[in-house]
């Protein structure tokens, strides 16, 4: 008998049972764990870019504190300083604050209103650095001491090295979430592999002794696998990108907020390989965990 | 029904194709199930293991079977001592023998056809190149109108030939039944029978583990009997040859 156009002949039916409640389960776990990675992923990013611009800022500027010395009176004393900085090469610009300005910014230690109008504070100059090759804080020190002006130079670089330090440990500890969530993920499908070999062992045991290889077992529960952790991830990246999305529109309006977590829409396509991870991940994991069960058998 | 070759090295005409010597198999600390066996099955015979439940008949089957490992003794089929044989040829060996397991072991969430192609399949043999032999090995057997069925839908008796089909299908080099008429009636018992003889005359090894004596009596063919897990030749018959 002849039954060349039935298709059930043509395709045959999968080796393994189709998916049942403990596999939906897997699914679910795995969608959350790639939701947290997509979460963590774009806030590495976003953390990033706030390190970057706040160092960015501070790099781009420095502070010289000015004292007069001799007969030379304060704003004298400053507004030489400026003209001074002002001509180093790499500066962009340099102007000596107004002294009201100046008080302002000590008036948080000592209080407004607080200060004599006859003690002598020094005077600030606040220096623009040119942006693609901005001067050094040594250069400015260099020029003032050659022009006999007594002044300090603050180029901010402790600040920014400290952003520097905080901005790398922040994208290390979203790393290290990755890798956890990564290393979750091979764990819950080796223990998913383990509940299935054991749950079909009849099929397995059937298959065994037709003449199945280990590997061509191991290839079924990878397969399988695979294809539902790459669906789970997907659907946990897109959560996680409709999540970043929305917290990016919510922010739209408030520049603090948007400083804080400036989330770029290009952020959102770093959770594009998390299908791939996610079913690379759990095709090794269900391998290595199948071929070392079947390996126990006779 | 064309076969794919295996690279597995074949016993000579004159080598038995399964030797036992002073095989003894227990399972884990209980007492052995079979105890210091010796035999020879030589290519191309066939043989009937006959002896009471917990003889250990179905424990000398798996042991041919490679589902389990002898505790003490000295087995070889096709030649190869099975202690011997490395963990990536056992598979290869065992698509060269064809079993019908007692409890059937088939598949409940594939079809009648997809379980007897099962083996093909696993050979790594394309569906146009056995689709046809396994159709007409399920008309042969009378499930030619239920191939499409699941198992679970199947009477005991269609799932006993069903077994059947499964384990011929590769015409496999030896054949072992382990009670492969127990849920048949007699005129499908013979035709069982029939088919056995028949894959035993184009060279198959066939031993057949039964508790059917008037099967056995019928089919005319040697006897082992298995007492207590000791085994005794009993003398050959032939009352009623099969034709």
């Amino acid at each position: 008998m002849t039954l060349a156009f039935d298709v059930r002949r043509w395709w045959p039916a999968p080796l393994l049972p189709r998916q049942d409640g403990r596999d939906l389960a897997l699914l679910f776990v795995v969608a959350a764990l790639s939701l947290l990675a997509g979460l963590a992923a774009i806030g590495a990013l976003a953390g990033h870019r706030a390190a970057e611009g706040w160092r960015t800022e501070l790099t781009g500027s420095a502070t010289v504190v000015v004292r007069a010395q001799g007969t030379e009176t304060a704003d004298e004393a400053a507004a030489r300083a400026a003209s001074v900085v002002a001509g180093v090469k790499g500066v962009a610009e340099a102007r000596a604050l107004e002294p009201a300005k100046a008080q302002a910014l000590i008036a948080p230690w000592i209080g407004p209103g607080a200060l004599p109008p006859d003690l002598p504070t020094p005077r600030l100059v606040a220096v623009d650095l040119d942006r693609k090759h901005p001067a050094s804080g040594a250069d400015i020190a260099r020029a003032l001491k050659s022009a006999g002006v007594d002044a300090d130079v603050d180029d901010h670089s402790r600040w920014s090295a400290q952003i520097m330090r905080a901005g790398a440990a922040t994208q290390g500890v979203a790393a290290a979430i990755f890798a956890l969530i990564v290393a979750a993920l091979g764990g819950v499908v080796a223990f998913a592999t383990r509940q299935g070999l054991a749950a079909r062992h009849e099929v397995v045991e059937a298959l065994h002794l037709t003449g199945a290889t280990d590997g061509y077992i191991a290839r079924l529960f990878q397969a399988r696998f695979a294809r539902s952790a790459a669906q789970a991830s997907l659907a946990g990246a897109a959560l996680a990108a409709i999540a970043a999305a929305a917290l990016k529109l919510a922010t739209a309006g408030d520049q603090q907020l948007t400083a804080l977590i400036p989330i770029a829409w290009t952020d959102l396509v770093a959770v594009a390989p998390f299908p791939i991870i996610g079913a690379m991940t759990a095709a090794l994991t269900a391998r290595l965990t199948a071929m070392a069960a079947l390996g126990a058998r006779p | 029904m064309s076969r794919k070759p295996l690279d597995l090295p074949s016993a000579g005409a004159s080598q038995p194709i399964v030797r036992f010597e002073g095989v003894s198999m227990r399972y884990g600390r209980e007492p052995e199930v079979l105890k210091d066996v010796s035999l020879e099955l030589e290519r191309g015979s066939f043989h009937f293991l006959t002896g009471p439940s917990g003889s250990g008949k179905s424990t000398l089957l798996k042991l041919i079977y490679l589902a389990e490992q002898a505790s003490r003794g000295r087995i070889e089929i096709f030649g190869q001592d099975l202690a011997l044989l490395k963990r990536h040829e056992r598979p290869l060996m065992r698509r060269k023998i064809g079993v019908v397991f007692q409890e059937f072991r088939l598949l409940d969430h594939m079809t009648v056809f997809d379980n007897a192609a099962l083996a093909p399949r696993i050979a790594g043999r394309k569906p146009t190149g056995y689709r046809d032999d396994v159709a007409d090995l399920l008309n042969w057997v009378g499930l030619g109108a239920r191939m499409h069925a699941m198992p679970p839908a199947l009477s005991g008796g269609e799932k006993q030939r069903l077994a059947i089909a499964r384990a011929v299908i590769n015409r496999p080099d030896i054949l072992l039944a382990d009670e492969p008429t127990g849920n048949v009636d007699e005129a499908m018992a013979m035709r069982i029978l029939r088919l056995f003889l028949e894959l035993n005359r184009v060279g198959a090894t066939v031993l057949i583990a039964s508790h059917d004596t008037a099967l056995v009596a019928r089919s005319g063919m040697p006897v082992l009997t298995l007492q207590e897990g000791r085994l005794a030749r009993e003398p050959d018959f032939a009352p009623e040859h099969v034709e």
